[in-house]
């Protein structure tokens, strides 16, 4: 057994789709790119391929780093890679930035044709199911008819329980990691305050920013901040931060003072300097609308009987954006429909965020699941 | 563990293709022998986190649920078998989960070590706990918390309305037909809602 290691220095691809795609939202892209990864290799059988999904604020680069960027490690890189859980000696694995996005696959910030101008607010909106399309799409050029495994966690999860829907025939696993099958009332109420943060900033400009030269970085900032909270524990801030004063007392002052204060303001600037406020909107609003059970009257087993996959299905007890119960609904529903499935609840102290974590128990399961797909 | 003989009288009891739920059904040897043997739609529950991803190395659906807290989310008759081999006296709730297992199943099927085996008798006789092949743990670190023996189980279920359809008594392998609760370790039991 070797020890188990990065995937190490990888490249970012780039293909141009010229067949016009149909959005759910009623527009059209008339031609897109989409940029990916891919660690391993494919199998003369074409047999081994696992394509994973991305979150609100993840990337196609799932794994490794770039040669000129050591410290830019992928955002799943625990578990890709060679004796990983998610092992590519054995699995030619997929990363893919989802259209709409701001890491280059064609999104808001892209050049649009008809007009040699960016995007911007006429972007159109793109669905968890236009997601789907566009991935199966590459999925075609790269000569993959059916994934051994399609992974996420969270919106990613989604993606895949939505590719066992749309695409049945072309997934054989699907591995929905703090995932829901539909946003809460009090899940779409937070999208839409962090949605208001950013649509209010002066400087959004109705979404065409980049004219302006300028970017909505208060509102973005905003946003992230209040989505990060949701991504944590009220156990996890506590022992990250709990009520630990920069000046170790009061000093009556909206200057930071709290250190879980330094931490978010932290983030959210970080955030606000790299990410596309239009494609936090749509990803947000991508998320509110996903509910594959709205055309079957609110009835998840009916929408789910399309599926043929066999699943794992992942939470984590403290993850309050997704918990538990959310998870289990997709479970209730596969078991209903009698299709393969199998679930584990994560003690976890993380929150949402425990999924990008690597707690053994949780990294084992993915282990002893992945071993156990056949290519 | 080593041979489990309650398997084979819980593989005569299950027909092929049936939809089967294993309780607390460790690392789903079981299942996994159902699977091979009866082609079930089967699915184990399993709290505990090694045992979860043992089944998961067996290959078998296993879901991640505390029995304590029933069988919330299992609909109303769905399985065919509800099975819980040697785990109902590690179980709390006992009438709670009997009466779930006969909810979510058309029978129940559970096997359990017999408190009232002559041996156990005789080792409380002897002022010591019972440790046998059935009960091999001792008493600071035994998993069982329910400690009853054959009669008080079968009172049990006349009590609350559970038709007894099969029992079946074993003095360590060995079945046993005369005088159960003296003679026998363990018992198996198919299990019905009385009309």
């Amino acid at each position: 057994m070797i020890q188990a290691q990065s995937v190490g220095v990888v490249e970012p691809r780039r293909i141009r789709f010229t067949e016009p795609l149909r959005l759910r939202g009623g527009g059209v892209l008339p031609e897109y790119d989409l940029v990916f990864e891919t660690y391993g290799e494919l199998n003369a059988a074409r047999s081994n391929a696992v394509l994973v999904c991305h979150a609100l604020s993840g990337s196609h680069h799932v794994a490794g780093h770039y040669a000129d960027q050591p410290d830019n490690l992928g955002w799943w890189d625990n578990l890709i890679g060679p004796g990983r859980p998610l092992d590519t000696r054995r699995f030619f694995v997929i990363g893919v930035n989802n259209l709409g996005g701001c890491h280059g696959s064609t999104g808001p910030s892209s050049i649009n044709p008809a007009t040699g101008k960016r995007w911007g607010a006429d972007f159109p909106f793109v669905t968890v199911e236009d997601w789907v399309s566009a991935q199966a799409r590459l999925a075609d050029q790269l000569g993959i008819e059916r994934f051994a495994a399609i992974v996420g966690g969270s919106l990613g999860g989604m993606q895949a329980l939505g590719w066992t829907l749309q695409y049945p025939q072309r997934v054989a696993n699907a591995v929905v990691i703090a995932a829901a099958p539909r946003l809460s009332a009090e899940n779409i109420a937070f999208n839409e305050v962090a949605r208001q943060a950013i649509l209010t900033d002066p400087e959004f400009h109705g979404g065409n920013f980049y004219e302006h030269g300028v970017v909505p970085a208060r509102g973005l900032k905003l946003a992230r901040m209040l989505g990060h909270i949701t991504y944590l524990s009220d156990d996890s801030l506590a022992e990250k931060f709990g009520r630990t004063l920069r000046h170790g007392k009061a000093v009556y002052s909206y200057e930071v003072e709290f250190e879980v204060e330094s931490y978010l303001r932290y983030q959210g600037d970080k955030f606000a300097g790299f990410f596309d406020a239009n494609t936090y909107l749509l990803t947000t609003k991508a998320l509110d609308y996903f509910d594959p059970a709205f055309e079957h009257g609110g009835n998840l087993p009916a929408a789910l009987a399309r599926s043929s996959a066999d699943f794992l299905v992942v939470s984590f007890s403290t993850d309050w954006r997704f918990p538990p119960a959310r998870s289990r609904e997709i479970v209730y529903a596969l078991l209903h429909n009698q299709r393969n499935v199998s679930y584990a609840e994560i003690p976890s102290a993380a929150g949402h965020d425990s999924f990008l974590l690597d707690d053994p128990h949780y990294h084992a399961v993915l282990r002893n699941y992945f071993e156990r797909v056949e290519i | 563990m080593g041979y489990r003989y309650d398997f084979e009288v819980i593989t005569e009891w299950i027909s092929p293709g049936e939809k089967v739920l294993d309780l607390a059904c460790g690392d789903g040897s079981l299942l996994k022998h159902l699977n091979k043997v009866r082609q079930v739609c089967g699915y184990g529950v399993e709290k505990d986190p090694d045992k979860l991803v043992a089944c998961i190395a067996n290959g078998i659906n296993v879901l991640q649920v505390d029995l304590e807290r029933g069988l919330a989310g299992f609909e109303d008759g769905f399985f065919d078998h509800v099975l819980m081999s040697l785990s109902l006296q590690a179980i709390h709730n006992t009438q709670g989960i009997l009466a779930e297992m006969l909810r979510v199943g058309r029978e129940a099927v559970v096997s359990f070590p017999n408190f009232g085996y002559w041996r156990h008798r005789q080792s409380i006789l002897n002022g010591r706990m019972p440790v046998s092949e059935s009960l091999p743990h001792q008493w600071f670190n035994t998993p069982n918390v329910r400690f009853f023996t054959i009669a008080d189980f079968d009172a049990l279920c006349e009590q609350n309305g559970i038709a007894v359809r099969e029992r079946l008594a074993f003095d360590e392998g060995k079945l046993v037909t005369e005088e159960p609760n003296f003679l026998a370790s363990v018992a198996v039991y198919r299990l019905g809602r009385e009309r």
